[in-house]
């Protein structure tokens, strides 16, 4: 399955976060490396959506939407770094 | 300025300038005001976006589709035009088997009602100089359809005579499938500093300087900034594009923090 970038993670977290998350720095519990989610790669299709680290491939986070509920995690992210303007 | 930033690091002010200059995303009705061919391939759309707050050059939004039975399937489609107004124009491609596009490619016509959420995304965006201080030339590269985020960014530059070199290499199948190609010519002629380079893949037209073919690393070489002017690269296309130009690009030694993609997956 071919993958986007985190860019497309834009409008999907835009309904829970009141941040844009693709310019947030998140730092992978995998490998420990720290980037823009932008830069990560998400896998998109019907069953949710994967992101996960462009340097060692770990999960990062998880969504998945139904009518009426959506399931997030980030268990694979140890921080987030917002920039409050 | 490093483009990857630590924990506990603060932002430069022209980074939070930037930032703040992003409004908030939001669902809102969207009304097809025009809808006309781009290319054999694809639509430009002028939509009227109710309560839209206006867009930074490159962001995108989500077209939502509802069936009669409730199933919904959505889309994101780069932004072709940017700064304030409710007036947004897209530029959509028709992907073979898409659930979507061939919707807004054939289907769609003015009075029509849209969803659309947006705008999106505050990477894949470009500013001028006098809001972000940033003074380093720009180098965008697209690939098919992948140039409407890039042509926002160009058409940017235009309007605000903004003066940081700017150079759009363009990967296109046949002379045919050029998108904005009367705008881009228009760009090319006007004061703020544009260079375009256009690359053709299938067929190329008469008398011109190269056979048609791919993109490679020496083709890319010889278009671009150089790694040692420090460019800004934006490189939007199909995943495999945007993965290979963003390899050959880090072996030419560009900075990948300098480097800012936008893959929209498939062919």
């Amino acid at each position: 399955m071919q993958h986007v970038d985190g860019n497309a993670l834009a409008g999907p977290f835009a309904d829970f976060f009141s941040f844009d998350v693709t310019t947030a720095t998140a730092r992978c519990n995998g490998c420990g490396s720290v980037g823009e989610l932008a830069r990560a790669m998400v896998y998109r299709s019907g069953a949710g959506t994967v992101v996960r680290c462009s340097t060692c491939d770990h999960v990062l986070a998880t969504l998945v939407e139904t009518g009426d509920r959506a399931w997030i995690s980030l268990s694979g992210v140890s921080a987030i770094e917002v920039r409050r303007g | 300025m490093s483009e990857v930033s630590t924990p506990g690091a603060t932002a430069t002010p022209a980074a939070s300038a930037a930032l703040r200059a992003v409004p908030r995303s939001g669902w809102h009705v969207a009304t097809v005001a025009a809808a006309r061919r781009e290319t054999p391939n694809a639509s430009r759309l002028e939509l009227e976006v109710d309560g839209w707050p206006g867009n930074a050059a490159g962001q995108h939004l989500d077209v939502r589709l509802t069936a009669p039975d409730g199933y919904t399937a959505t889309r994101s489609y780069s932004i072709a035009s940017s700064g304030p107004g409710t007036r947004v124009t897209l530029a959509v491609d028709k992907l073979p088997d898409g659930e979507v596009s061939p919707y807004l490619v054939d289907e769609v016509r003015a009075g029509d009602m849209l969803e659309v959420h947006g705008p999106l995304g505050a990477f894949f965006v470009w500013a001028p100089v006098a809001e972000t201080g940033d003074a380093r030339p720009v180098q965008l590269i697209a690939g098919g359809s992948g140039v409407v985020p890039l042509f926002a960014m160009a058409q940017a530059h235009g309007d605000a005579d903004d003066p940081v070199p700017f150079r759009l290499l363009y990967s296109a199948r046949t002379p045919d499938d050029v998108y904005f190609a009367g705008e881009l010519q228009r760009l090319v002629g006007a004061s703020a500093p544009f260079r375009l380079d256009l690359v053709y893949t299938r067929r190329a037209p008469e008398g011109w300087r190269a056979p048609a073919a791919r993109i490679t690393r020496e083709t890319l070489e010889a278009a671009v900034f150089p790694a040692a002017e420090q460019p800004r690269v934006y490189v939007c296309g199909s995943t495999g594009f945007v993965e290979r130009v963003a390899d050959w690009l880090v072996e030419l030694g560009h900075d990948p923090r300098s480097i800012r993609t936008e893959r929209y997956g498939g062919t």
